[in-house]
This record gives structure tokens, sequence and C-alpha cells, in this order.
């Protein structure tokens, strides 16, 4: 805490945080998702993809029913074959961690909850502090928190600041994930902004989207946050997560994500300590292209479970 | 629960390994044995020689063309001559529908000349892909348009053919070289015999089948193989009008010389050592891009190549340990291997030279940084390299190396930068990498460049005229002004 203020402080008076040019990066990334990964790296990376899930239900028709059924699918995704792996953990709203940590208890899939009035952030800190704080009592793991946009964008960089980091002080020993929204910030060069306050701030994990404003992730916007990350750990020694949520549908968007993190930032970060894909849909569709990979003929939907 | 604990040493195995993903070949067929093709058909050379071409990145022999000596390069010539007359009277609208035609059957067979580009010069198959092919067929199919408005072109001006065009293309970009040629020349109503280099016939010899199946009249485009004699013997031919060669500055200046006094038209696209100026303010991560894609794309060998980076002193440090990071992550190896990065070094000779001149970079005191990968057994193979602590008199900072070796130097402000980029012999290119739109118009003010990119690099349009200053050759190709060089105006 004694030398992020500081970093803020020397950032505004020498030009602030490098920027991002627009073109190139988004050119890196398209070049990125062409290639082509095939046989036993495409089924390494799509067990991998497994491994990184935040699977997620964040509605307001969710129920303990709904929460029984999805911890069922995230603990063995695949009930046909016991290789698959469980996901990394489910990812919820908070009246629902209870229900989550009875279901998941002495498995390895963690509870992620959302906090600080998710999606829009709009409320009191002390509000905010408050939720984590519960969220954290009744057995989350991990907290999703939002940044406040509105300070953000009205240039009040110190506030946001100063919640991050009182929300990682509430969340104790809880994993913090701060959610950018980077689909409402309007350009690369403040999602670089923002990355940077966020892991300066003590984020263990930056995320891109609430998967409630569109566009949420992107590769390119990923891409810019990773090398966010990358020089962050270049200038602080300290390895910050990265998780990528919000419209990933498909294994093959996974797998270019994974093509994205591997040359990126390396096989350091290739690992669901250093990063999270977040989606609702996405499991299936992997699962589908795995049996693929594995007998080497595309089943049924009906073959897999929807949850 | 056992079933999330699975096989944690499989797990903690973080490497991500891509399985070769190679492009289909069997859908390509190099016949054993080319001709030359002159007067619209595949006739044995006269001179009844024959030269192989190879694979550069396996050294397999991939067919054997014809070798054309004096009686060839005649007999092309003649065939040419009389196919001018008709050809250039032709109604412009008819000429432009052959032009759009051939631009479109390249189009329709282009995963097979990509495939061959890659075969015979050993780039990479997603650079043949997505760069060479796409960007011929778009310079024919701009040409094609301007073939019916020439005099709109050029106002209160009448524009006629100069006649038989000899033209010389180089190795590193076979098939596009040949599109920048070809077609200006016939847009303005010429007729041609094209050389491709000895080592990178193929995809010239599958654009003169291309011709055939257009229907373009016999003797319009007329493509002879060989060496630098027949080279020679083409462009100092008496009934040729108009020679047009993209190559070293040394073959240039032999041109240059032997077409001296002859009348002939002469437009030449040499050598260069572009400096790729990047600022304190520029977008690092992005400019770490450019800087990779204008010195490694095709292993190197491109004429503008970034060779010479140019780094503001205050953040020199900090871009080069991103360079070196990037650089580690290239994929260098086999060229049809659509992951590949980096492809063969296309000949046995070029190889030879670019160790050369790194062996000289040693020598003279600079400091090398290549990254550790694997390089194939067999083939001609270069890994990428950078030089630090390279001065000004340094011969790697002064010559073309052609190859994928990047010089860097530093500097301190801009005035500096633009008296170290252009102190060199060449002024081909050179890209600037700053936030600043102020600077970037100051700099281009001052480079003696022909192109200068602001924060890209290596990026090509068919309406975007390119050439040089000084030794890297005159006249333009591309746009409006690449037609110059192939028309009189009275």
């Amino acid at each position: 805490m004694a030398t992020a203020p500081s970093l803020l402080h020397l950032g505004s008076l020498m030009g602030g945080v490098r920027s991002v040019d627009q073109v190139a990066v988004e050119e890196r990334a398209a070049s990125l998702g062409k290639r082509s990964i095939k046989k036993a790296s495409k089924v390494w990376a799509l067990e991998l993809a497994i491994r990184m899930m935040d699977l997620t239900t964040l509605e307001g028709a969710d129920t303990p029913g709904k929460v029984a059924a999805l911890c069922g699918k995230a603990i063995r995704p695949d009930p046909t074959d016991h290789s698959v792996p469980s996901v990394a953990a489910v990812c919820l709203y908070p009246s629902l961690i209870a229900q989550a940590v009875q279901h998941l208890r002495g498995t390895t899939v963690k509870v992620a909850s959302v906090a600080t009035a998710f999606p829009s952030g709009q409320t009191f800190t002390t509000v905010k502090v408050t939720e984590t704080r519960e969220a954290v009592a009744a057995g989350a793991d991990e907290i999703d928190m939002v940044i406040d946009r509105g300070a953000f964008l009205s240039g009040g960089y110190q506030k946001v600041y100063d919640e991050i980091v009182r929300i990682k002080e509430a969340c104790g020993s809880a994993h913090l994930k701060v959610i950018l929204e980077t689909g409402e910030l309007g350009s690369y060069d403040n999602v670089r902004r923002a990355s940077i306050l966020a892991m300066a701030a003590g984020a263990d994990f930056i995320k891109t989207s609430t998967g409630k404003i569109q566009p949420a992730a992107t590769p390119a916007v990923t891409l810019v946050m990773m090398e966010a990350v990358r020089d962050f750990h270049r200038e602080t020694g300290r390895s910050v997560g990265l998780k990528a949520a919000g419209g990933i549908r498909t294994a093959k968007q996974a797998v270019q994500y994974l093509v994205l993190l591997y040359e990126t930032l390396g096989p350091d970060w290739m690992t669901p300590n250093r990063f999270r894909l977040g989606a609702s849909s996405l499991l299936n569709d992997v699962l589908m292209q795995l049996a693929r990979e594995k007998t080497g003929a595309y089943q049924s939907a009906d073959y897999f479970t929807i949850d | 629960m056992a079933i999330t604990k699975r096989s944690s040493t499989a797990l903690a195995e973080h490497r991500f390994e891509y399985e070769p993903a190679p492009e289909a070949i069997d859908h390509v067929n190099i016949a054993p044995r080319y001709g030359l093709f002159i007067g619209g058909k595949f006739v044995e050379p006269r001179s009844g020689k024959w030269f192989p071409t190879i694979n550069p990145a396996t050294e397999e022999q991939l067919s054997e063309v014809s070798e054309a000596l004096k009686a060839d390069v005649d007999r092309a010539v003649t065939a040419a001559a009389s196919a001018q007359e008709s050809w250039g009277r032709l109604k412009p609208s008819r000429r432009a529908r052959y032009i759009f035609r051939i631009s479109r059957l390249l189009q329709e067979r282009s995963r097979e000349l990509a495939v061959v580009e890659s075969l015979d010069g050993g780039k990479p198959i997603k650079e043949s892909r997505d760069v060479d092919i796409p960007l011929a067929a778009a310079h024919i199919f701009y040409y094609a348009g301007w073939a019916d408005k020439l005099e709109w072109a050029f106002p209160n001006r009448r524009p006629r053919p100069v006649g038989v065009c000899g033209q010389v293309i180089p190795w590193n970009f076979p098939l596009l070289m040949l599109a920048w040629k070809i077609a200006p020349a016939l847009a303005a109503g010429n007729t041609v015999v094209l050389k491709p280099a000895e080592t990178t016939p193929l995809s010239a010899l599958l654009f003169a089948e291309i011709c055939q199946q257009a229907d373009l009249p016999p003797g319009v485009v007329n493509i002879i193989t060989g060496a630098g004699k027949t080279g020679s013997l083409l462009v100092s031919h008496p009934d040729v009008k108009k020679v047009a060669f993209t190559g070293s500055t040394e073959v240039g200046k032999l041109i240059q010389k032997a077409v001296a006094g002859t009348g002939k038209h002469l437009s030449l696209e040499l050598g260069g050592k572009a400096a790729n100026i990047v600022f304190d303010d520029a977008p690092l991560d992005q400019a770490v891009e450019g800087i990779i894609n204008g010195i490694f794309f095709n292993q190197g060998h491109v004429c503008c190549a970034g060779s010479r980076l140019l780094v503001q002193e205050s953040v020199a440090e900090l871009l080069l340990a991103k360079l070196r990071d990037r650089v580690d992550t290239l994929r260098v190896g086999d060229p049809l291997d659509k992951n590949t990065d980096v492809g063969a070094i296309n000949s046995r000779a070029q190889l030879e030279k670019i160790q050369g001149l790194v062996e000289s970079g040693l020598e003279e005191g600079a400091e090398i940084y290549q990254p550790p990968c694997e390089l194939p057994a067999k083939g001609f193979w270069f890994r990428p390299t950078i030089f630090t602590n390279v001065s000004q008199s340094h011969r790697i900072a002064r010559e073309e190396i052609f190859g994928p070796v990047l010089s860097v130097l530093t500097f301190r402000t801009p005035a500096e930068a633009v008296e170290k980029a252009n102190n060199t012999p060449y002024g081909l290119s050179a890209g600037v990498w700053t936030e600043k739109g102020s600077r970037i118009l100051w700099m281009t003010e001052r480079l003696r460049a022909g192109v200068v990119w602001a924060n890209t690099y290596n990026r090509f349009d068919p309406t975007s005229p390119f050439g040089g200053y000084k030794e890297s050759g005159f006249g333009r190709e591309g746009g409006l002004h690449g037609l110059l060089p192939y028309l009189g105006l009275n």
C-alpha cells in the first residue's frame, strides 16, 4: 500500500500509462487466432480449458435447484467419461454461496461469488465492503468485484483504487478478481490503464467483463490485459491472474484464448491459478469437441447434459 | 473425490506443444520439366539446357526448368514484338477484360499458388496464403481497372504504349513481383518478356498456364527462365523498349550501364537498409510486433525490411527485453506448417551471404542474441538474430543482409534519429513509431525514403506507389505513378 500510491502519482506526473495501438493489437490478436491446433495438442488444450473454467450462472431466476445442478456438472462435466477433469470454480450471486459450498465440499471446485453490487457497481462503498465480507463469511473462495466505471471514466482513479484496496481487505484470504467491464471503458488505452490500476491496488486476478454488457471478452481486449499483466510482472515481480469472461461459447474460441495466453504470457500462466475462462454455455461445446477427438465422431447434443 | 485429482503429473505440465499442421499439397501438380512460355505455348529451349529448382526446406528437386540463351531470348522478344501492335490497338475495355480474367483465375487457384510459392521459395504458408497471393491478385485487379481510363489518368496528354518490356524479378516475392511488373505493363498496352529468378521460377510458370486459361492472345506475356546470363541477354536485346528490374543494387548498376545510351526506358527497385525508428512514447508492445514483422517477415528477404532498429535510449532497455522475449516465441521450421512464423532461407548462396555478414558483426564487436529454437537437419535455415551494441560504422549497419538479422542502434533526439536513418546509401523505406501525429509528419518530411510507415510496417496496397531514393533505385510501382514507366505521353 505504501508504494502503490506513489506509483500512481508518478504515473500522472510522467505522462501516465503507456498507450496501446488499436489497429496493431487487433491485428496481432487476429493473427494468433489463425494458429492451427490439432490432435494431442487440441485434446490437451480442451482439457485445460475445462480445468480453467468458471462455470457461471448469474440470473435473477437462479434457485437452489439450479445451483445443485450446476455444481454436479462442475464436479463431473461428462458423466460418461471420468477422465474429463472438474472445472475450476462455479461463479454465482452471493445469496447462493451457501448452497454451492454444501455441494462442493471435499472437491477441488472453488466457489466464486460476484459482489460489490454486480454488475453496475453503483452503490455505496460501505455496502460493497459489507457484501464482500458476508460473501466470504458464507464460504466464497473467490470474489469477483466490479470497478466503479463511473468514477474511472470521470477521472476519479484514486476513488477506484481506494475502493479496490478496501474490497481486497474485506476479502481476507479469499482471492479477489477485479472486473474492469472493458465494454464500458471505450478504448484500449483505458483498458490498459484500468488493468495497471487494479493490479497496483492488489487484485489477484483482473477480469474482462461481467457478461452483462456487449462487447464482453474479445481476443484483442484480453491481449491488452495480458500485456499489462506481463509489464506489471516485469516491474514488480508479482504474477497477477487473468479471467476472460462473456461471449466465449465455442471450444474453438477457448483454444484461441489459450494460444493468446501461451504466446503472450508463456507456460507459467497455463494454469487455473493464473487464467480462467468465465462461461455459462462453453462447457458442452468443449465436451463435444473432446469426445470428437477421442472417438473420431461427433455425438448428438443429447449426449451431453444440460445443467 | 478422486475424480477431481486426476493425473497431477500431467496437469503440472504447462507446455503447449503444437502438433504439426501441414498444408495439404496433394492438390498441386508440378510438372517434372517445364519449357519456355513463348507465343502462348510451352516450347523446348533451343539452348537444349535445363536446370533444377529445389525446395530450400528439404533440398529436394521440385522440377527442372529451361535455361533460355540467345536464340530463346530472341524468339521470346520476337513473339512479344509481333503481338505488340494488335495488343496495343485492342479496345482498352477488351484489354481490361483479359486482365480482370487473369486476376480472377489467380484467386481461383490461390491455394495451389500459395503452396507452390512456399515449396519453391521457403516462405511460410501463412504468408504466401495471406499476403503474397491475395496482394498479387489485388494488384492485377487494380491495374485492370486503369486499362480503359488512361486518358483520364493523364488529362490532356495522349498515353501510348512503349513497346516490348523486358522484366527481371527477384526470388523473395516471386508471384507478387510478377504481378507488380506485368499488370501495369499490360494495362498500358505493352507486351512483356519476363524472367523469374532462377531459384523460384515455378509460380511464374503456373502464371503462364493461367494466361493460357484466360485466352490471352499469344505473345502478350512470355515467360523465360534462366539465371543472370538470361537476364542480361533480355535487358540488352535491341527490340526491348522498356526494362524493369527488381533485385540487388549490384545487378541494378550493371543493368543501368547496359541500357545507357540505348534510349530504353528503365525503372529499378533495388536494395534497402531501412530504419525502423521507435520513440519513447510509442505503444511498445505493438512496436515490438512491428519490429518483428519488419525484419522477420519472409525471413528478412524483403528489400524494404526494417533491418536497422533505431530506438530512443530512454526506452531501449525495456524495448529490447520485450523484443528478446518475443523472438523466443517465433516458430521456425517447415514452411508448409500453418503455424510456422519463419521459414527456410531461399538458397544456399543466400545462407552463406547471411552467415558471412553475421560473422563480420561478431568480429566488429556487436553483441548477438538468438533464440534457442531447433532447426531442421536438412535445408537452409538461419535463426532469427538480434545484434545490439551496433554502431553506424559496422558492416551489419550499412550493408543489406537480406536475412533475419536485426541491427539495433540507439538515439537521443528526433534530429539524431533522422540523421542516423538517412546516413545510408539506400533510401527505400522507413518506419516511425510514436503517439505524436505532429512528430510523424516532422519525420516524414526529413526521411529520405520512398515509403515511410507510421505505427505499422510492411503494409502494401496496389493503390500506393512504392519505390526508392538513392541506391534503392528509381521509378514507382503501384498506384497511378506505377503506370508512368509503361507509357509514352505526348
